[in-house]
């Protein structure tokens, strides 16, 4: 038995089905690896759970103290110093103007860089754009966050701004920008590219230049693909860290400035934890708080994103 | 003269001008992506490259003597994070990833667990670090220790795994599985000999891709206290251990049970300093990480190449 055992675990043949126990035990591991199986794809399950579950549950406290009305709508945010607040309206501005910054970035040269590759392109430059741009998105952030503080403000935003604060919330936007690129070129291209042969052929037919095509044609069918594009490149943005944390600074203001200095929600996260804050201060549970809200906009902005996806999916395949 | 005709006026020339223009205008943005990252690389070579040596690989951190400062702590610590986070997230994401394809039935439970994967994904690395941070650290284990770190990682890049090995599972032909069936086979032996050779480029162009993700996350491990000012590299044989059973144990618990930093935190910490040394020291280390990362990168965009030109089907 013992020496059948590991036999039949590890699949391996002498485990023929010719003898009744071998059979048995052919099930058996059938059933065993079917319930690991599961519970590998449960883990899944039990991430998303477990997020929601911590974040919820340990900003209890933080919502003893603050009402979430307050904390949603007050315009001060100061947990670390007295008098405290806790309002976390000016880390959402950060976030917001960071965001909508590195889509004024992205937009643009994102779309503009696929609409060159699917329609314009030599084959070769298609083949090989694709890869080269993720080459983009694979760069860690703390390196876009080094290049920001470095190279950006000084060399570049101070040059044409000399009030340029040293951290601000413009070259942050510019590296966040430049790292979802990527997520926007990629999926527009896939969106192109979905668009069917026959309608580009058909406005040629009636005497439509290539322009006409990409912008009237090509962009309006793929509109939803685009949509999606920039959601996602959104929550990425909303999402970032530690680029965010290099460049813009920690001081939590209500201000649209970019070149200020801003504090966003991601930053604030990482500076209570700099300061090894011990469990069970309200400033502990701030953490979850901010988490909490960070987690509900990208939560809110993904899902957005996957139904138009779905809808541009049902179109034409 | 009809209506149209008098209305219509085609405008060649300027339309065909506009074109060109927009053409133009596309490619500059394209050539403005590409000019951005060679200028980043050109940056950090020329700020780091000077202080690449063998020393500065071998040395640990110093913030008294930055002229002799080194990696040595941070490498390690990235070394072992990436071999843990392998060893839990790969067999757990291609466990997860052959269950979805092979086993489950499609419903409505599946329709909710593949919303859930394509949402894990989307979730800003921090949240990981926010969770690792409640549920590994303060609760599970008790320390800031480098499996807590693994753990996290590994939650981090398993929705990552999964999306890749499914995509591989699902390329490859219904017909190969209905021949295994066909003389006999179980589900298992029919995945576990015929599937999963056939997916398994495809599946390590993934795991690959994820690893060089979770090799550059910063913020995660922040969360979980890795910016501890650490020396020692984890893993450091010393005279106490033995070379029995015993004593390797004792090591590999010690080693998963320390405190750690990783490349990217080092990167970090060094960079976030005013002192213009430190900032040289930076570039110095994410040199070297690129280098590791675009490794990585070539390496699986190699074994996709190697796949497509060697098709079992």
């Amino acid at each position: 038995m013992s020496g059948i055992l590991p036999w039949a675990l590890a699949g391996n043949d002498r485990a023929r089905g010719d003898g009744g126990v071998l059979i048995y035990l052919r099930k058996a591991r059938e059933t065993l690896i079917h319930g690991v199986l599961l519970l590998c794809a449960l883990v899944s399950v039990a991430t998303t759970l477990g997020i929601i579950f911590v974040l919820v549950h340990q900003s209890i406290p933080l919502f003893r103290e603050v009402s979430p009305w307050d904390f949603l709508t007050g315009t001060r945010w100061a947990p670390l110093l007295e008098p405290r607040s806790y309002g976390v309206l000016p880390l959402i501005a950060g976030t917001g103007l960071i965001a909508a910054g590195a889509l004024l970035v992205a937009v643009p040269i994102g779309l503009c860089t696929s609409l060159y590759l699917s329609e314009y392109a030599p084959g070769w430059v298609r083949q090989g754009g694709k890869p080269f741009l993720e080459i983009l998105a694979g760069i860690p952030t703390v390196v876009y966050g080094y290049f920001a503080l470095v190279f950006i403000t000084p060399e570049v935003l101070r040059r044409v701004f000399p009030q340029t604060e040293i951290f601000n919330g413009a070259s942050a936007a510019i590296v966040v920008g430049i790292m979802v690129i990527p997520t926007i070129s990629s999926l527009c291209d896939d969106a192109f590219r979905a668009v069917p042969r026959s309608l580009r052929e058909a406005a040629y037919a009636v005497s439509a230049t290539k322009l006409e095509v990409s912008t009237r044609i090509v962009l309006p069918a793929a509109m939803s693909g685009v949509m999606a594009a920039i959601l996602l490149a959104l929550a990425r943005a909303i999402g970032e860290t530690m680029a965010v944390v290099l460049a813009a600074g920690m001081t939590p203001k209500l201000t649209f400035n970019p070149l200020e200095s801003m504090q966003t929600m991601t930053a604030y996260i990482v500076q209570v934890s700099l300061g090894d804050t011990p469990a069970g201060t309200i400033e502990y549970h701030t953490i979850f708080g901010v988490g909490l809200t960070l987690f509900a906009i990208t939560l809110v902005i993904n899902l957005l994103a996957q139904r138009v996806l779905r809808r541009f999916r049902e179109v034409y395949e | 003269m009809s209506v149209a005709a008098t209305l219509f006026r085609p405008r060649l020339g300027r339309r065909r001008w506009l074109g060109i223009v927009f053409q133009a205008l596309c490619l500059v943005a394209g050539l403005v992506a590409v000019a951005i990252l060679v200028l980043l690389l050109v940056h950090v070579a020329g700020q780091g490259w000077p202080l690449v040596s063998w020393r500065f690989l071998t040395s640990p951190p110093s913030q008294l003597d930055p002229e002799n400062a080194g990696i040595w702590a941070a490498l390690l610590g990235t070394v072992w994070l990436m071999a843990l986070t392998a060893l839990i997230a790969v067999p757990t994401g291609i466990g997860a990833a052959i269950y979805l394809e092979e086993y489950a039935r499609r419903g409505r439970f599946m329709q909710v667990i593949h919303l859930n994967i394509a949402n894990l994904a989307g979730v800003p690395s921090i949240v990981y670090g926010i969770l690792g941070l409640a549920v590994f650290v303060r609760w599970l284990l008790g320390s800031r220790s480098l499996l807590a770190g693994a753990l996290t990682m590994s939650l981090l890049i398993l929705p990552v795994i999964i999306i890749a090995a499914r995509e591989a599972l699902r390329a490859v032909p219904k017909s190969i599985r209905e021949a295994a069936y066909a003389v006999g086979a179980t589900r298992w032996q029919t995945v576990r000999h015929h599937v999963l050779p056939a997916a398994l480029p495809g599946i390590m162009t993934g795991i690959i891709l994820a690893l060089s993700r979770a090799i550059g996350e910063t913020a995660p491990l922040i969360m979980l206290g890795a910016l501890t000012f650490v020396r020692f590299a984890p893993g450091q044989w010393t005279g106490e251990y033995s070379f029995t059973p015993a004593g390797l144990w004792a090591w590999l618990t010690r080693s998963l049970d320390s405190q750690f930093t990783a490349l990217p935190i080092q990167i970090y910490n060094w960079a976030s300093q005013p002192d213009d040394v430190f900032r040289r020291l930076a570039a110095a280390a994410i040199l070297v990480l690129l280098v590791v990362l675009l490794s990585m990168n070539a390496l699986a965009a190699g074994i996709r190449a190697w796949q497509q030109r060697h098709r079992m089907w």
